[in-house]
């Protein structure tokens, strides 16, 4: 009764997206109050339906409801509590419909907050998210319908992938879809100031909010889903390049892109056009993600062919809107008028050329992920296109970029002394040349280019401080006062040099992880000691374990600093019975920055096991850097700037940061 | 991340947490296995999605693992052994693919979208200055709008 509930309310929010996809744009267009006003009550009254729908999922899965073709596919009696609720989502009809619960969540959001949006505007961008959500729920229902029965129900479930029961899973995904469907409000916001041919510095105030927000998420469920591969895979890797993991790079790539030129846009009214264009790429790779991963046509092109009932349905709908938006695009654009001038050295010109070096890294990872799928198709020739690829042509793009990132914020706006701001930024060229020379020391001449990463990443790092300093100008007007003008400086300024900071960080792990990294591969009988980094490991012997719904091996180690025990870790090789399939369970102790990571191999003779050992240091650092870029974020949406919406004549007055003369 | 992609593509590949290298497979000269390590990472492991020989515990890998291995103490260098590999198996086999007439558009597409760029911002800036070198932005401020002027700097810098 509660599925067959589930499933009307889902079809009833299907119907609702048809009037709210037609009535309010209308309304807009035609500046009718009545029809506009339909727009927040149904949109809101959507995100409801979805949300019982969700609900109804989930009771079925806590009821271990195996007359439900989705609970008996991906669930098990004997399974814990937390996994019978991520396992909502950790299918293609569930997530799916997660997917669709968080559109019309952000649609209501903009219903709800809205308020001192432009009625039209308003009205126009929730019509827009209407047709997603129409698209999205036309496809759940007629594809991928999760409420399907099964007329005589097994006993017992089949599981959820043993890979998928992990913490990792409550985390990542909805993590990850915030930020990947956070990105279509801009696209709506986007083709509602096409359709309504007007778009200003106000509008770029509207959607850079919403862009922060959903920026903020999907760096966070990207970097998440790095830990997770990391600790859950085995063998210490966390970023592989991966077609999946790239469709949500792409978005990640183009939406940093777009956050840069919507500051230009509400600072100086440029860069109108392309800012908006950008916002129908950010969301249209999203969209193309989300067709990649669903479709199975990463598995193989001829998976997609077999079964492409699915994959041709979100392959239309991306049609449909990347196509229908850019026709759109292209016909109304040339309305829109050009905003203020700049001088090539400036602000503007240095987001520009971010704009530039991000596209193109997109542009990169993008052809990269297609390029064998295409050339598949066309010619039947299989290649591959890997990690090594990717090395090549994403990273000498991302060395130019943060070579200039501490520059952007200190030059002025409109024409900007290049002499000076290289002079205010001494400081932190200094202490980068003092870092790469360190590393040389510590390392040694052996390897050029990771002392070189090092300073790079300290650059940026103490740049981004560097940034903060000057706006005060902490030695000028001593250290009182400049800490007075601290709390002063507006959310925005601490928003970009935290994000800033927190890109150095993030490289600073990536380079120190990669480069510096000592691994030891051997077989280990109970007893033995390896050596790592100057940390003894001592292997002590293997144990089985039963779980609850899985049988494991544990082995136990004991690692010693000088002879002192520091820690001890219980690394293991589970095996899911209902599956029979096999984990790997690594043991990482975390040492500052640093870890080590210990993963099982196969048993040999007697007692004894493959090991691998790693040292791996700063490591922690490439996911505390996007934790920090993300806090980064959140202060930039609290702004005050972002909050007064259109800021009155009086508002305004009191909106002006006292301390920002470079504004 | 991996996982997301059995989450999301049906859980149908084998895509078992690996434990790829075996101590047994690694060589006692540590200058040939830094090679074999370095030639593993860039072949495929062909039975698997996208992972590199050097990260797949598939037995397909292992083989590999091995095949580069003895190809090396043979005496072959790295580009012998990725030419033998090819031939046996294929472009496919290669992570990072050959520059060539069909690659052309995989390799170019990046320095293309950089420069398109370039040239197009460059082409915009002189457009624009063309647009506005019209007479009226070069008329000078009366006395009255410079004291405004100067009275509104100061009020911000103070």
């Amino acid at each position: 009764m509660i599925v067959e509930l589930g499933h009307f309310a889902l079809v009833l929010a299907f119907v609702l997206s048809l009037i709210l996809s037609v009535v309010p744009v209308w309304g807009a267009l035609k500046e009718d109050e009545k029809m506009m006003s339909v727009a927040s009550p149904v949109t809101v009254s959507m995100f409801f339906l979805v949300l019982i729908s969700f609900a109804a999922l989930t009771v079925a899965y806590l009821n271990s409801d195996f007359s439900v073709e989705n609970v008996w596919q991906n669930s098990h009696s004997a399974k814990p509590l937390i996994y019978k609720i991520t396992g909502v989502w950790g299918n293609h009809e569930g997530s799916l419909l997660l997917w669709v619960l968080i559109l019309v969540f952000f649609g209501a959001l903009v219903a709800i907050f809205g308020g001192n949006l432009p009625a039209p505007l308003r009205s126009a961008t929730l019509g827009v998210q209407g047709w997603v959500s129409a698209g999205f729920l036309l496809f759940l229902l007629a594809t991928s319908n999760p409420f399907n029965r099964i007329p005589n129900p097994p006993i017992e479930g089949n599981d959820l992938n043993p890979i998928l029961q992990d913490i990792g899973l409550a985390i990542h995904p909805p993590l990850l879809y915030v930020g990947y469907v956070g990105f279509s409000i801009t696209f709506s916001f986007a083709v509602a100031a096409l359709l309504l041919g007007r778009i200003d510095a106000a509008w770029a105030r509207w959607v850079r909010p919403w862009t922060l927000l959903a920026w903020a998420f999907l760096t966070l469920g990207i970097s998440m889903g790095s830990y997770w591969a990391y600790y859950e895979l085995g063998w210490g890797g966390w970023w592989f390049w991966d077609p999946v993991e790239n469709a949500s790079f792409m978005p990640w790539l183009a939406g940093t892109a777009l956050l840069h030129s919507a500051i230009v846009m509400e600072k100086r009214e440029a860069l109108k056009i392309w800012t908006v264009l950008l916002a129908i790429f950010t969301f249209s790779l999203s969209l193309l993600g989300t067709f990649l991963v669903r479709s199975g046509v990463l598995t193989s092109v001829h998976a997609f062919a077999t079964d492409p009932a699915r994959g041709t349905f979100i392959l239309v709908l991306l049609c449909i809107f990347i196509g229908g938006s850019l026709s759109l695009y292209a016909w109304r654009a040339p309305l829109l008028k050009q905003g203020g001038l700049f001088a090539p050295i400036s602000r503007e010109g240095s987001l520009v050329l971010n704009n530039l070096f991000l596209t193109a890294a997109c542009a990169a990872v993008l052809v990269g992920t297609l390029y064998p799928l295409a050339l598949e198709a066309l010619t039947g020739e299989k290649i591959s296109v890997g990690a090594p690829f990717f090395n090549l042509t994403f990273g000498p793009l991302m060395i130019p970029l943060l070579m200039a990132v501490p520059f952007g914020p200190v030059l002025a706006w409109k024409r900007g002394d290049l002499l000076a701001a290289t002079q205010r930024l001494y400081a932190a060229f200094g202490v980068a040349i003092l870092l790469v020379l360190f590393t040389f020391w510590l390392w040694g001449m052996e390897r050029v280019l990771a002392p070189l990463g090092v300073g790079l990443s300290v650059w940026v790092m103490v740049g981004a401080i560097v940034e903060i300093v000057t706006r005060v100008k902490l030695f000028e007007v001593g250290l009182v006062r400049g800490f007075s003008r601290l709390k002063g400086l507006p959310g925005s300024a601490w928003g970009t040099a935290i994000a800033h900071f927190g890109i150095g960080v993030t490289a600073l792990g990536i380079v120190t992880a990669t480069a510096f990294q000592d691994e030891k591969v051997l077989t280990m009988a109970p007893g033995d000691t390896v050596s790592v980094s100057g940390y003894e490991i001592t292997f002590d012997g293997i144990a089985p374990r039963q779980g609850p719904n899985y049988r494991e091996d544990v082995g136990h180690f004991v690692i010693r600093q000088d002879g002192i025990v520091i820690a001890e870790l219980d690394p293991s090789k589970r095996l899911y019975t209902a599956r029979q399939m096999p984990t790997t369970e690594a043991g990482i102790h975390t040492i500052g920055f640093s870890q080590i990571y210990l993963s099982l191999g196969e048993p040999r003779d007697g007692a004894s096991i493959d090991v691998r050992v790693y040292f791996k240091p700063l490591i922690t650092l490439i996911w505390i850097g996007s934790l920090i870029m993300a806090v980064g974020a959140v202060f930039s949406i609290a702004d005050r700037r972002l909050r007064v919406g259109a800021p009155k004549p009086a508002a305004r007055r009191q909106a002006i940061p006292d301390a920002t003369p470079a504004e | 991340m991996r996982f997301l992609s059995t989450l999301l593509l049906g859980l149908l590949i084998a895509t078992s947490s690996a434990f790829a290298i075996a101590p047994d497979e690694i060589l006692n000269d540590p200058a040939l296995e830094a090679r074999a390590r370095g030639l593993s990472a860039n072949l495929r492991c062909m039975v698997c999605q996208n992972q590199s020989i050097d990260d797949s515990d598939a037995p397909l890998a292992k083989d590999l693992r091995v095949l580069v291995r003895e190809r090396l103490v043979a005496g072959d260098s790295d580009d012998e052994v990725i030419t033998y590999l090819v031939d046996r198996y294929g472009e496919f086999v290669l992570l990072k693919p050959r520059f060539g007439g069909h690659t052309l558009i995989l390799w170019a597409s990046a320095p293309v979208v950089l420069l398109a760029g370039a040239i197009g911002i460059f082409m915009a800036v002189r457009r624009r200055k063309q647009m506005t070198s019209d007479p009226v932005a070069s008329v000078p401020l009366s006395d009255a709008e410079k004291a405004r002027l100067d009275s509104l700097l100061k009020s911000e810098n103070s």
